[in-house]
């Protein structure tokens, strides 16, 4: 009955209220559940923020987390996504660049589709947005130069197509996300 | 009520006090301070709304648990800010683990003050966050009809459990017009109640093919009001029964389908029969270790169907072969209609092998040599004397495990008793409240001596109130199971488990001061006659102090973290399980 653990992105759509961030936060802590990253912020409707959670965890973990999750009174839906789901992450990272390394960054910034924002003789800032594995292979890249500091966002994703989290009937979308219908 | 309630210009107090009498709420336990006090306003004018003035507000937690337990209604307690709403924080957790309906209210202090560390500030709503199922902080007096709305609605349905109302001082005394709500603003609860019609189908294959399968009962049966569903099921199709802590009574002990408690403290049947099952029929149970021991080995030949009101302990300790969301009740029903129809597993020999395994390990005890009382005759000769339909309380330990035991459990929901979180000092508080629920029903507490000192206090509520209750103290003059442990696991060095109870308190002027009848019985000669004069005083409580033998142990055991298979009958005496060969 065991699996290995492999890494899953939720989609939680939640009502939003005071609180809710920390009866989520709390739950997962209190049963121990391991996420690797936590994204909240507003949807289209303003009664309703979205989380994002990825977990690595096996599947019967990952029912578990789901069903608890769904206990939660102001859990509106959760769904999770399919591999080609579209993952984004936000990174902010200060390299350090003298006269000499700067035209090298430039072009690493500009193969990777991010942005110079802020500049001084000693540092370049570098907004980029990708895939957690872009994202990686681009830090990999401007590591040697010095990173001075750096920022990360958590991921956000969304599945790919014309269906919305939000417009499905809730009921039916819940009992096949927990498993026991 | 009538419509123009809606237009009434109250103040939030007001508007809660009319809020509970709308939901139906008759009876409140609580304490007021100086947060909820202009709650404490509207409440003395009452006259739908009982206020029961208790003593500690865990005492008050604790009835509001055993008033929903024999009445299936949602129990109501009321505290202040900081102290009040932590010391709710126990009898909060207990109604968690137990899936009782309570809503707590806890007046909060002003919303301007909070989060400024104010005096009598705790934050209660991230406090109670892991043990509620539901919470709201109120700042806005026109919120409180709406919360007190929802909070009934889902203490009370799907799977049951505690809510909290924490209400801010100045939402209390604000003016609000009184709007009952028309709907509830609950999108994201939606309990399933109805079971999904094919898992029953396929639960009724599994079934059929089985040839050693056993009921495996839960407080979900009790809580879903199943029994005469669960009686009439197992005498369809003969399936062996048994009935977890939560569950005694119901179904009837006498009925020779009923193999007993499993778990710790079960029988060897009850055990037994789980451990060599071909098929587990798990209704609205929880697989608690209490129950299954090492996990591992629990049940290790059985494919499992559970079903429960809460997805969420389906396949949470053991994963489910057939998971079956829905309310007992329901669920049962479906499978009867089916097995009307279908054909009876062929489980004759299954059924004669458990019977042969009750009758030749029944659940006893020895006499004490030196003629000193022992517990569990003094346990069953109060069920004895007053019989099944009496309501009967526990506390925490051996003496829970005795009345668990040899309590004439024939009826359900007579039963009361904090079965996973194990609070000592449930017994006395929560058999108050079981009282204030039955009135005319006897109400007997078993309760030890290290519990019976945590809440006993609430006895002088009882006397003030007019509330009867009868409280055995089962004094063996120390904290029983904790000692019963250290004889057991750590060489009998008996660390802080003796409460010289046998000198202090004098329980009988500790009854007497309290405004009770304090009654001892020191000998077997003695036990009947107190328990009968308890039983005939109806005006006050009655404290029955029973001096009993300190090393009496529960059997049969399980020790913590062993397998099932490792069942002692007695200290070093196991089942000859060799010999048990289907």
């Amino acid at each position: 009955m065991a699996s290995s653990p492999s890494t899953h992105t939720l989609s939680v759509l939640v009502q939003n209220k005071p609180g809710v961030l920390a009866r989520i936060a709390g739950l997962i802590s209190r049963r121990g559940y391991n996420i690797e990253s936590l994204a909240v912020g507003p949807t289209e409707s303003p009664e309703m923020s979205r989380m994002t959670l990825q977990v690595n965890v096996e599947d019967v973990v990952l029912e578990q987390i789901t069903k608890q999750l769904n206990k939660l009174i102001e859990v509106l839906k959760i769904v999770e996504l399919e591999d080609s789901a579209v993952r984004r992450e936000l990174v902010l990272v200060k390299v350090r660049a003298t006269a000499e390394t700067r035209s090298q960054l430039i072009e690493i910034i500009g193969l990777f589709g991010a942005k110079a924002v802020d500049l001084t003789a000693e540092i370049i800032t570098v907004e980029a947005t990708g895939s957690p594995a872009k994202l990686a292979a681009l830090l990999d890249l401007l590591e040697p130069y010095g990173i001075r500091e750096l920022v990360q966002s958590g991921l956000v994703a969304l599945g790919r197509g014309n269906r919305s989290l939000t417009d499905r009937n809730q009921r039916s979308e819940r009992l096949k996300a927990v498993g026991a219908g | 009520m009538s419509d123009n309630d809606r237009a009434d210009e109250l103040t939030g107090a007001q508007s809660l006090v009319r809020s509970l009498e709308r939901v139906g709420a008759d009876v409140v336990f609580g304490i007021p301070g100086g947060a909820i006090l202009p709650a404490y306003d509207p409440l003395f004018d009452s006259d739908k709304v009982r206020h029961i003035l208790v003593r500690h507000e865990q005492g008050a937690g604790h009835a509001a648990e055993g008033y929903a337990m024999v009445t299936g209604k949602v129990g109501v307690c009321m505290a202040t800010s900081g102290p009040g709403a932590t010391n709710l924080v126990t009898a909060i957790a207990d109604a968690h683990m137990d899936s009782v309906p309570i809503v707590a209210i806890t007046g909060q202090v002003a919303s301007a003050a909070i989060g400024t560390d104010a005096f009598q500030e705790a934050d209660i709503r991230g406090i109670t966050m892991p043990i509620t199922k539901h919470s709201y902080l109120i700042t806005k007096p026109a919120d409180i009809a709406p919360a007190i709305a929802s909070a009934f609605h889902i203490a009370g349905t799907g799977r049951p459990g505690p809510v909290l109302v924490d209400i801010a001082k100045d939402a209390l005394q604000a003016k609000t017009r009184f709007e009952w709500p028309r709907q509830l603003d609950l999108p994201g609860y939606r309990p399933v109640t109805r079971p999904h019609g094919k898992q029953v189908r396929e639960a009724g294959r599994l079934i059929i093919e089985s040839r050693r399968p056993v009921l495996y009962v839960g407080g979900g049966v009790v809580k879903a009001h199943a029994w005469s569903e669960l009686k009439e099921f197992a005498e369809l199709t003969g399936i062996p029964v048994i009935t977890t802590l939560m569950a005694r009574g119901v179904f009837p002990d006498s009925h020779p389908q009923n193999m007993g408690m499993p778990g710790m403290h079960g029988t060897v049947a009850a055990v037994g029969a789980l451990q060599r099952s071909d098929l587990l029929i798990a209704l609205g149970t929880r697989f608690d270790d209490r129950v299954t021991g090492k996990l591992s080995s629990f049940a290790p030949l059985a494919k499992v169907i559970h079903a429960d009101i809460d997805p969420a302990e389906i396949s949470k300790n053991r994963v489910a072969d057939i998971p079956i969301v829905g309310d007992c009740k329901e669920v049962i029903s479906q499978l009867i209609s089916l097995f009307k129809r279908e054909r009876r597993p062929v489980i004759d020999e299954w059924v004669s092998y458990l019977q042969d395994l009750k009758r030749r390990y029944p659940t006893g005890y020895d006499e004490p040599d030196d003629g000193s009382l022992s517990p569990q005759y003094v346990i069953k000769r109060i069920g004895e004397i007053t019989g099944p339909d009496a309501y009967y309380a526990a506390g925490v330990g051996q003496h829970q495990m005795w009345a668990a035991h040899y309590l004439p459990w024939e009826l359900p929901g007579r039963w009361l008793n904090s079965g996973g979180l194990g609070t000592m000092g449930y017994c006395v508080p929560a058999a108050m409240g079981a009282k204030v629920g039955v009135p005319d029903k006897i109400v007997w507490g078993i309760d030890g001596d290290g519990c019976f000192q945590m809440t006993n206090q609430e006895l002088v509520t009882c006397a003030l109130e007019g509330i009867p209750i009868k409280i055995a103290v089962i004094n063996n003059q120390s904290l029983g199971m904790v000692r019963q442990w250290q004889t057991l696991f750590y060489q009998g060095r008996y660390s802080n488990t003796d409460l010289k109870t046998n000198r202090i308190p004098d329980f009988g002027k500790l009854a007497e001061a309290m405004g009770c009848v304090g009654l001892r019985a020191e000998e077997p000669a003695d036990v009947d006659s107190v328990i009968e004069k308890a039983n005939s005083i109806n005006d006050v409580p009655v404290v029955v102090e029973f001096v009993v033998h300190k090393d009496a142990m529960v059997w049969p055991m399980v020790a913590a973290g062993t397998s099932n298979d490792d069942i002692k009958v007695a200290r070093d005496m196991a089942p000859n399980w060799e010999q048990e060969d289907l």
